[in-house]
């Protein structure tokens, strides 16, 4: 029952990191209708950009200087490159945010080089906060359930309870309209994209520290967030966060109980062959939840797209 | 009179004519002749490459050039072809089958095809956005498997074979990289000649189609799902015949050979080529491996120049290396090329000192953050310097900001040549 409690909290961090990457990159797709691949990219950005920071100016300067630049960049590729491409139609634009990717990781690299970067937890919140029989759950982590939790709030707020948010929302479904009610569109489109990206970058400052910043960082995380938002729905808010916490869950679940095959296979009344070395099933037997924890969300994905091709909550065929 | 030109129009072009056949007659003899020309091993490995990677180009391209689909997922369909065919190596070696070499990358195209049948069955009912996602997602899910189901993919080594096994084929054993390359080449051009084929036919017309106006060719009768799903078909077949080469020149596959940076890899090698034109892909492949092996060697962020020059393909040239290329044939139809040339000179001889300058900052950039401690001398063009001195920062940076200038100084003057050797005479522009 604590084990429960405690893989909920990191299932619950797990989910909540990737919503606030979804969250973004959701909002933009349901915006321009273009899938940006190289989301994670920028919030591998922002955790470089925080860990430069944080050599001169501490973890916290890092947390508050290195999103506004993560979304000034991104505002300046919407603006400078996928408005470009956009008249070309959506395929390339995919492959403009695919390349934007590949080049964003070698721009790393170039700069920051291919070891993982000395980026900590700040000193302050090096400390456990409770525990739950035995199993400790750190400060940190408590912590980043705090920021993400208030971002979603945030967020929400300004989407439904503000004039800001009410032109997005109108721009999401009548853009010619809005256009012609005096509103500057493509700027909104500028700003949806520069503050999605911004939320990847606040997400990439407070997860580089637990899950190192290194180049593959947006490779390990990227192709989880497009699951994610597959599976939630394409564009739709609601869809992404119960899509990632969802997958958060799964995940952790499957890594900590270690569910074999065997034992499934036994369970159900099939006899366990005496020799397994000879057999082309053998990897069946020996399965084991760990080792396939990763790829659930795209076993997830890939069932959701054939059975139910709009998601879990979206409204409308991508 | 009005049956005669009737009867003109009616008749159909021959489907072999000596102007069609002609391309290919020189690509085949250009292929017998590459190895008298480039004798060395090395070269030969090269060119094994390149023509498995044209292989692969081609086949990818028949999706997205000529069925408009974006797949983030193909190498899956190449490498579980190359595993394939790895394992009937090894199955043949053991119980001594008499199975000829030359033959196995049928094998490798027909699991190949059997693959793309189970996928295509749910990825092909829509383009775009969805197809994209569900190739991602499968991708990645077998790339993943490999490294649990240990007795097909081999875990984290591979599997690896042997070609040399058996009974030689005409006293041939495969022993030797040429022998190797000629039927690498012999595959080349019998897949290449396939492929065009298939885009000639209705069903590869109707996949041109499809590409264009899904709605419109449903209205005709076609069901939009299954053309595309054919194409997706023959495209797993012609990916898994690259698979299969694959496996007969590297005797090993590994989970690289499925991972999204390989499927990642041939978007760019087909983008960079070109998607519009049927040889786009032959020589993005061809510019991709040369860039690939001799840049390679030059400098450690090729992949850098690699991704930069990806980018502003994508941006400024959407119709890739091909679509420039193709620019060219109506100047050269209306007779005008030649007042492309001298605009031509002034401004890509200073766009190119531009490049080499840029390059250079980025390198001596690059050796200033990463050489090794107390390391400050670097060869760069020849020449040998101090990288942390700032002479040869200053110069870079000046050749680059005054090539870039005067190409863009250029610029205009090129458009209107442009302008002038695109418009034929007689009409006013």
């Amino acid at each position: 029952m604590d084990l429960i409690l405690v893989n909920l909290i990191d299932g619950l961090v797990t989910g909540l990191l990737l919503f606030m990457l979804s969250a973004g990159l959701t909002l933009i797709f349901s915006m321009m209708g273009v899938l940006n691949f190289a989301h994670a990219s920028f919030y591998m950005l922002g955790a470089y950009f925080a860990y430069q920071v944080s050599v001169y100016l501490g973890f916290w300067m890092g947390l508050l200087i290195a999103p506004p630049l993560v979304g000034v960049l991104g505002a300046l590729v919407e603006r400078y490159g996928l408005r470009r491409v956009h008249q070309y139609g959506h395929v390339p634009e995919l492959i403009f945010t695919f390349g934007l990717a590949l080049l964003i990781e070698e721009v790393v690299q170039f700069i920051w080089g291919k070891d993982q970067m000395p980026y900590a937890i700040p000193e302050i919140l090096n400390f456990t906060a409770f525990a739950i029989a035995g199993n400790s759950i750190p400060a940190y982590k408590v912590f980043m359930i705090f920021i993400s939790v208030a971002i979603f709030i945030a967020l929400l707020y300004v989407l439904t309870r503000t004039r800001v948010g009410m032109i997005i929302q109108a721009a999401l479904t009548y853009p010619r309209t809005v256009e012609a009610l005096g509103h500057n569109v493509p700027l909104v489109f500028m700003g949806v994209f520069g503050v999605g990206t911004a939320l990847a970058g606040v997400a990439g400052v407070i997860a580089g520290p637990v899950l190192s910043t290194f180049p593959g960082m947006a490779v390990v995380l990227g192709s989880i967030v497009f699951v994610t938002i597959v599976i939630g729905g394409l564009g739709s808010l609601w869809g992404a966060l119960v899509a990632s916490l969802l997958i958060g869950w799964i995940i952790t679940f499957a890594k900590s109980y270690n569910i074999r095959m065997e034992d499934i296979l036994t369970g159900i009344g099939i006899e366990k062959p005496a020799d397994l070395s000879e057999s082309l099933i053998r990897d069946l037997w020996t399965v084991t939840s760990p080792q396939i924890a990763d790829i659930l969300p795209y076993l997830l994905m890939v069932l959701i797209l054939v059975f139910r091709p709009y998601g879990l909550f979206g409204k409308r065929d991508a | 009179m009005t049956e005669t030109s009737y009867k003109t129009r009616a008749e159909r072009p021959p489907l072999i004519s000596v102007a069609g056949a002609l391309p290919w007659l020189i690509a085949t003899l250009f292929l017998v002749l590459m190895p008298v020309i480039f004798p060395s091993n090395s070269a030969l490995t090269i060119m094994n490459q390149m023509a498995i990677t044209i292989v692969f180009a081609l086949a990818y391209n028949m999706l997205l050039g000529q069925g408009g689909m974006l797949s983030f997922g193909h190498a899956v369909f190449m490498g579980v072809g190359g595993f394939m065919c790895v394992h009937i190596m090894n199955y043949v070696e053991d119980f001594e089958l008499p199975l000829p070499l030359p033959l196995l990358p049928v094998f490798g195209g027909l699991f190949g095809m059997g693959l793309a049948l189970i996928v295509g069955a749910f990825s092909t009912r829509k383009a775009g956005t969805v197809f994209a996602m569900i190739s991602l997602g499968v991708g990645e899910l077998i790339a993943a498997c490999s490294v649990i189901i240990v007795a097909f993919f081999g875990g984290e080594e591979g599997v690896s074979g042997d070609r040399t096994y058996g009974l030689p084929v005409f006293g041939i054993e495969f022993l030797h990289q040429i022998e190797v390359y000629y039927l690498t080449a012999f595959w080349l051009i019998l897949s290449a000649l396939l492929m065009y084929l298939f885009s000639r036919t209705p069903i590869g017309r109707m996949a041109n189609a499809v590409r264009d106006n899904p709605e419109r060719a449903e209205f005709l009768g076609y069901s939009a799902r299954w053309v595309r799903f054919y194409s997706f078909v023959a495209s797993g077949f012609f990916a898994g015949v690259a698979g299969g080469l694959f496996a007969i020149n590297y005797e090993i596959l590994t989970e690289e050979n499925l991972n999204l940076a390989q499927s990642g890899a041939i978007l760019l090698v087909t983008f960079l080529g070109g998607v519009g034109v049927f040889f786009g892909p032959i020589i993005g492949a061809i510019v991709f491996t040369l860039l690939q092996s001799v840049l390679s060697l030059q400098t450690e962020i090729w992949q850098l120049y690699l991704g930069m020059l990806f980018v502003l393909t994508v941006m400024y040239f959407p119709g890739g290396l091909a679509g420039v290329i193709m620019m060219h044939v109506i100047p050269l139809r209306l007779g005008k090329a030649h007042l492309l040339v001298m605009p031509y000179i002034r401004t890509l001889i200073p766009a190119a000192v531009g490049i080499l300058g840029l390059a250079a900052v980025l390198e001596i950039l690059f050796h200033i953050r990463h050489a090794a401690l107390g390391d400050e001398e670097m060869t760069l063009f020849w020449t040998t310097f101090d990288s942390h001195s700032p002479i040869p920062l200053v110069i870079a940076i000046v050749a680059m900001v005054a090539g870039f200038w005067l190409a863009k100084r250029g610029a205009p003057g090129l458009a209107e040549a442009w302008h002038r050797a695109n418009t034929p005479d007689g009409v006013k522009a």
